[in-house]
């Protein structure tokens, strides 16, 4: 059964290769059943290894599939191979299944859209890129999912290249996650060099986890490090998130697949994934921590003062995943894991709820000018509102318990710390306040909507709703399995990933794991600390939340004028938050005009006169040697052979005279 | 190694010189009085009449070539006929195979038409 | 009274390859003269996947016979699977082509059975008189192939030229042989090796004026330089199938008895070739690229570009570590998939009377045969060693082996060669894609065959690029025990 793992990536690679290469020639209907069918067979098959897993005793759910050897140069070797653990099926299954969906919601989406063949072509690549990113079973492997995933954000980002906007998202996302991935092959090359340094050359997950311990501190430190800067790039944290809300000039699908449910959660998984070496390197596990922390209240509260709906979804998006990385950051891998799966569920819904409101209004982004939709299209205003419900924390729903979880987590996890704990729950209450903010704008008070479009207001085909029903009960029922121990549940997922992240029970057959539990062994369990704390702190995050709520209410439902009040009263402040800090701008003056400056000057000065100098001269004298010279080839024959006569000769005189000399 | 050669260098050097001697010395010592019948290509038998570089039929050529290849390779026959008796089938087998390789040939050449005059 | 030992599987495909050579022979005679030969060429790829077939089991066997003339180890087998393709592919390029140009023989076919037979017997020859007889061989039938354009006269030309100088050659190498007979007494290659140590006739001027005949003979195969300088009249005049075939085929062959001469029967002398090889290397790497610039003539011009790679490998050659001599076997096989597709591309550019061969005839294909502009771009990419494609990988190997010998001005001379190479293979395709077309080329036919033969030539430039590992894995199990 475990055999068959490379039929997971394979299906939405023959998908590609049919819509990119013969999608015009098959027509439209075919690709329409070819994009999403090649997504549902590889969902099904992940389904199918999921149970095979299952059945196994926890410490035997380890697979290794390889498929053939890649690079092999001298002691250096890899090889394409795939490798089945509860992370990497976990992760398969949120791709899959949430991808499945998305293609689904597509199909009627990009419907009258004259790039609808290109679209799946991309759809499908990315699919296969991510596969490749969450089941290699070797750095490099996953580093070419890493590009690859990245590519396809970069092609579908700038999907309507004739808009300047659009293209120009696209390279701002590509550039910028150039200087994170750049971190991530420092960190590869780093970790490859120094276990060489102890003769073990190799990228090999479950190799380079074993041997880990064999490097010191400080290395650990610097690799993770490194690696980690990959993620911020690829998982937009501060300071590398700014190319995230600009990736909304992509069609609102991508924002949901690529921008908020699986690609940009690819760095919380690489850094779970590297576990054992983020739990070797205490600073590291700081630094994500705070980034991941300090990103959550950052950008939520820009939140507050966006109009436009997916900027919204963005920024909460950033933030959410800031929260994934504080959870990792304290040594949570399943809790950020959870987490990451949740908000695949319920944002990716948010998004496609997000897309179905545009459908309705012909496109309509600004909420200012929405209001009132709730009976106009009643099933988008459920969804949407219950994946609000899920993602502000109220209890019952799936973003309750993993958000729960990281809070409770990174208050009481050794890595941990109350400050930690106290901006994230600030965070969720800001988190719900701009959430509901967006509903009540959107959904609730008076309709604001341009006359125009007022009159042709209609719910979303069939074939769009359903992938956002299924999301909705999802994002209510996601999260029953990692319901905490202190709410008298059982954290499945918990003890479902401990073998690979290290947990209750760590595995203790494989050779990678025994060393997770090492690792493991000086912490990461919350003992210490009453269950009765653990219920006041969760009360006091849920109370935190309905705060938010209650703020939204009063300011955009009881006193619609309120918010223009406090603008005006406190207009810098307003204007600061408006702009997202002006950190765009500051970028832009920091790196972009002076890296500009310095390019045109070395361009000018140095490339046009040095080096083309250099190279146009070179080969103009190249040229005219090759022209002089061609003027030996005569044509005749008796000059050829009196050619090879007098190299016969040279070779003549040189050995005789190496044989007298010598 | 090298006297042995040393040797054939003094006899190469010899024979040059004796060559280049003999004719040099006629050169010199020989008295010379040409006239137009001495001067003439041919001394004795007829002047050529038009170009020597006549045309030939190909078909001359390749029956000529033919011929060779055919006559030449029965020599293998000569060294095999030798050992015959001691080898008995392993020679009588190889030789089969080599003519009928040979025969191969001979039937493609014949159906190709190389044998034919006109 | 004892039989010399006979192992006729040993020799299962060379036996293969005349079986089906003479069978096309007389096929062809018995058949009525009008009609069309295509079936010829089916018929001899049956021959070549039937000898492919009986190659494949001998692989791993690393067995010798016939007293010593004869070997199936692993370097030979990986060369025949080499020249087996090639053949092959030739065949596919051919059939149309040869329709085309009404190259009505059936000689055709049959002769390029022959010729890889010559070549697989190189690659087999332990003795010099097997790899002599191979050569011979494989070269008689070349000099015939490249004239079958009888009506053009530049291909009887090149048929002469290459006749001419090619008995030329083959009288050096023949001298060779004799003195280094005449030196050791022997013409099995590992013979000539134990007696050369045993008797330690380093300073034999036989053995040195052997050495440079030897070298002349097979570097006028290998086009190498100084003795390259038929190769672009020989190649531009030859019908462009059979100037593919050469291109790889008969340089491969050359490399394989080459290697095998050398490194096997000679390896006492390798301080001496080795410095030779390296100059050797250099010129024929410089002259092979900077020569190929001013060449208006797309034929000329990979011509030279197959003087140059001639060069690259034998850098390899003098590097004579494990990843040099796999290296050579890896770059053979990638060459050969490069170079005939980028043969194949010339040929379906062309039509009846209209070859269109001029380089600028190239211009602005681009966009109105997308496809086969976009192969002939992976062909020449390939062969200018830009990554992912097979070029690329077998250009890795053969500079690292020379850096692994500390042979550093070698590679560095090696890769500053492959960099003035990009510019006259990106030319061609600047010129398909960013230029006007100069005049209008229509009708072209792109017959099945020669398309299958282009898409067999894709795959296995990417496939060598992207999986090198596999292929390399095999040279290097193959060269176990050669050297």
């Amino acid at each position: 059964m475990f055999d068959i793992v490379w039929l997971v990536p394979l299906f939405p690679a023959i998908g590609f290769i049919l819509n990119g290469l013969f999608g015009r020639a098959l027509g439209k209907k075919a690709v329409s059943w070819i994009g999403p069918s090649a997504i549902g067979l590889a969902f099904l098959t992940s389904i199918l290894i999921f149970f095979e897993l299952l059945k196994k005793p926890p410490s035997e759910r380890f697979f290794e599939r390889i498929i053939f050897d890649w690079v092999v140069s001298g002691s250096f070797h890899t090889v394409i191979g795939y490798q089945i653990d509860p992370l990497s099926i976990l992760m398969a299954l949120v791709v899959t299944g949430v991808s499945f969906f998305i293609h689904i919601y597509s199909v009627g989406y990009m419907h009258e859209d004259p790039g609808y063949i290109r679209y799946f072509a991309y759809l499908n690549l990315f699919v296969f890129m991510m596969l490749n990113l969450v089941l290699a079973n070797n750095f490099l492997l996953m580093f070419v999912g890493w590009e690859g995933v990245g590519l396809c954000s970069y092609l579908l980002i700038g999907f309507w290249f004739e808009k300047d906007s659009a293209s120009n998202a696209g390279k701002k996302a590509f550039v910028v996650n150039r200087v994170g991935d750049f971190g991530f092959l420092l960190g590869m090359f780093l970790l490859f060099t120094s276990l060489g340094k102890h003769g073990i050359w190799t990228l090999d997950f479950t190799e380079v986890f074993a041997n880990a311990n064999k490097l010191d501190t400080v290395t650990v430190t610097a690799i993770t490090i490194l690696l980690f800067i990959g993620a911020c790039g690829k998982s937009a944290q501060i300071p590398l998130y700014v190319w995230l809300p600009d990736a909304m000039e992509g069609p609102t699908p991508v924002s949901s697949l690529i921008h908020a449910a699986t690609m940009v959660t690819a760095g919380v998984y690489m850094v779970a994934r590297c576990n054992v070496l983020y739990s070797m390197a205490p600073l590291s596990m700081a630094i994500v921590a705070v980034i991941g922390v300090a990103t959550a209240i950052f950008t939520a509260s820009i939140g507050f003062c966006q109009n436009d709906i997916k900027k919204v979804l963005a920024y909460s998006t950033i933030s959410q995943l800031g929260y994934m990385f504080l959870g990792v950051g304290v040594g949570a891998y399943s809790a950020g894991i959870f987490h990451l799966m949740t908000h695949a569920f319920f944002k990716g819904l948010l998004f496609l709820g997000a897309g179905s409101v545009m459908h309705a209004l012909s496109g309509e982004l600004d909420m200012r000018k929405m209001g009132a939709l709730r009976k106009k299209i009643p099933i988008t205003f459920w969804t949407f509102f219950i994946a609000t419900l899920a993602i502000a924390g109220i209890p019952g729903l799936s973003g309750f318990f993993s958000k729960d979880e990281i809070l409770w987590q990174a208050f009481s996890s050794p890595h941990g710390h109350f400050v930690l704990w106290l901006v994230a729950a600030v965070a969720a209450g800001m988190t719900a306040f701009y959430m509901f903010r967006a509903v009540f704008l959107t959904f609730f008070g008076e309709s604001r909507v341009d006359p125009h479009v007022a009159h042709h207001i209609h719910e979303s085909p069939r074939i769009m709703t359903i992938p956002l029903i299924i999301l909705a009960i999802l994002s209510v029922i996601g999260g029953y399995v990692g319901v905490p121990h202190v709410l008298g549940g059982a954290n499945h997922i918990h003890e479902f990933l401990a073998p690979v992240v290290g947990g209750s029970e760590p595995g203790k057959s494989h050779a990678a794991l025994s060393f997770v539990a090492q690792a493991w062994a000086s912490g990461g369990e919350n003992g210490g600390h009453s269950a009765a704390l653990e219920l006041l702190m969760m009360v006091i995050s849920v109370v935190i939340a309905l705060i938010g709520i209650g703020f939204a209410y009063l300011f955009y439902i009881k006193n619609p004028t309120l918010p223009k009040l406090l603008a005006e009263r406190w207009k810098g402040l307003y204007r600061l938050v408006y702009n997202k800090y002006y950190v765009d701008e500051i970028y832009q003056v920091l790196f972009v005009n002076s890296l500009k400056k310095l390019g045109v000057g070395l361009w000018r000065g140095f490339d046009d006169f040095v080096i083309d100098g250099t190279v146009n001269g070179i080969a103009i004298l190249i040229g005219w040697i090759s022209s002089v010279m061609r003027r030996v080839q005569t044509g005749l024959v008796q000059n050829y052979a009196f050619s090879m006569i007098v190299g016969g000769l040279i070779l003549l005189v040189y050995y005789l005279l190496r044989t007298i000399f010598y | 190694m090298l006297v042995e050669y040393f040797t054939i260098g003094i006899f190469i050097a010899i024979a040059i010189a004796f060559a280049c001697f003999a004719v040099l010395a006629s050169h010199f010592l020989g008295q010379r009085k040409p006239s137009a019948i001495k001067q003439a290509p041919y001394e004795c038998g007829m002047t050529t009449v038009g170009s020597s570089f006549r045309r030939v039929p190909i078909k001359y050529y390749i029956i000529a070539m033919l011929f060779l290849i055919f006559d030449i390779e029965v020599v293998f026959l000569y060294p095999w006929a030798v050992v015959f008796k001691e080898y008995r089938v392993f020679a009588f087998v190889s030789m089969a195979v080599f003519l009928g390789i040979l025969i191969l040939a001979y039937i493609y050449i014949w159906k190709k038409g190389a044998l034919e005059w006109e | 009274m004892k039989l010399p030992e006979i192992d006729l599987y040993l020799i299962a495909p060379e036996i293969i390859l005349t079986a089906f050579g003479f069978l096309v022979l007389l096929a062809d005679v018995f058949s009525p003269r009008t009609e069309k030969k295509g079936y010829l060429g089916i018929l001899s790829l049956i021959g070549i996947v039937v000898a492919f077939f009986y190659t494949l089991p001998l692989i791993g066997s690393g067995k010798s016979g016939f007293e010593g003339m004869f070997t199936a180890d692993g370097f030979a087998l990986f060369l025949k699977v080499t020249f087996l393709i090639i053949a092959f592919i030739t065949i596919l390029i051919s059939m149309g082509y040869a329709e085309r140009e009404g190259i009505a023989f059936g000689e055709y076919y049959a002769l390029i059975l022959f010729s890889t037979l010559g070549m697989s017997l190189m690659a087999s020859g332990t003795h010099l008189i097997t790899i002599f007889l191979g050569l011979e061989t494989m070269s008689i039938a070349i000099y015939v192939l490249a004239g079958m354009l009888r009506e053009d006269r530049r291909s009887v030309e090149s048929a002469f030229k290459y006749f001419l100088l090619g008995a030329f050659a083959t009288g050096f190498l023949l001298y060779g042989i004799a003195l280094l007979y005449g030196a050791t007494g022997s013409l099995q290659l590992k013979e000539i090796a134990t007696y050369i140590a045993s008797k330690n006739l380093l300073r034999n001027p036989m053995l040195m004026i052997s050495l440079v005949f030897l070298t002349i003979g097979f570097g006028f195969k290998i086009a190498s330089v100084p003795f390259h300088m038929w190769t672009p009249d020989v190649y531009e005049g030859a019908p462009t199938s059979i100037t593919a075939f050469m291109a790889t085929g008969v340089k491969a062959a050359g490399f394989a008895a080459l290697i095998r001469v050398f490194f096997t029967a000679l390896p006492q002398f390798r301080p001496d070739w080795t410095s030779i090889m390296w100059l050797i290397s250099v010129a024929t790497m410089t002259v092979g690229n900077i020569v190929a610039i001013s060449q208006s003539n797309i034929k000329r011009m990979l011509a030279y570009s197959s003087i140059a790679h001639a060069g690259y490998i034998l850098v390899a050659f003098v590097a004579g570590n494990d990843i040099g001599i796999s290296g050579i076997l890896f770059y053979l096989m990638a060459y050969a998939f490069m170079n005939l597709g980028a043969f194949t591309c010339v040929i379906l550019l062309g039509k009846k009377g209209e070859e269109n061969t001029l380089i600028t005839d190239y211009s602005g294909i681009g966009f109105k045969y997308p496809l086969l502009a976009a192969s002939m771009t992976v062909f020449l990419l390939s062969m200018a060693g830009i990554p992912p494609l097979g070029g690329f990988m077998a250009k890795v190997y053969v500079f690292s082996a020379a850096v692994k010998e500390k042979f550093y001005w070698l590679a560095i001379l090696g890769v500053l060669n492959s960099a003035v190479s990009v510019y006259y293979y990106l030319r061609v395709t600047v010129l398909m894609y960013f230029r006007e077309p100069q005049r209008e080329i229509t009708g072209l036919q792109f017959s099945p065959a020669s398309v299958l033969a282009l898409i067999i030539a894709l795959i296995g430039t990417f496939y060598m690029g992207l999986f090198p590992a596999n292929v390399l894995s095999f040279a290097q199990k193959s060269i176990v025990g050669l050297m």
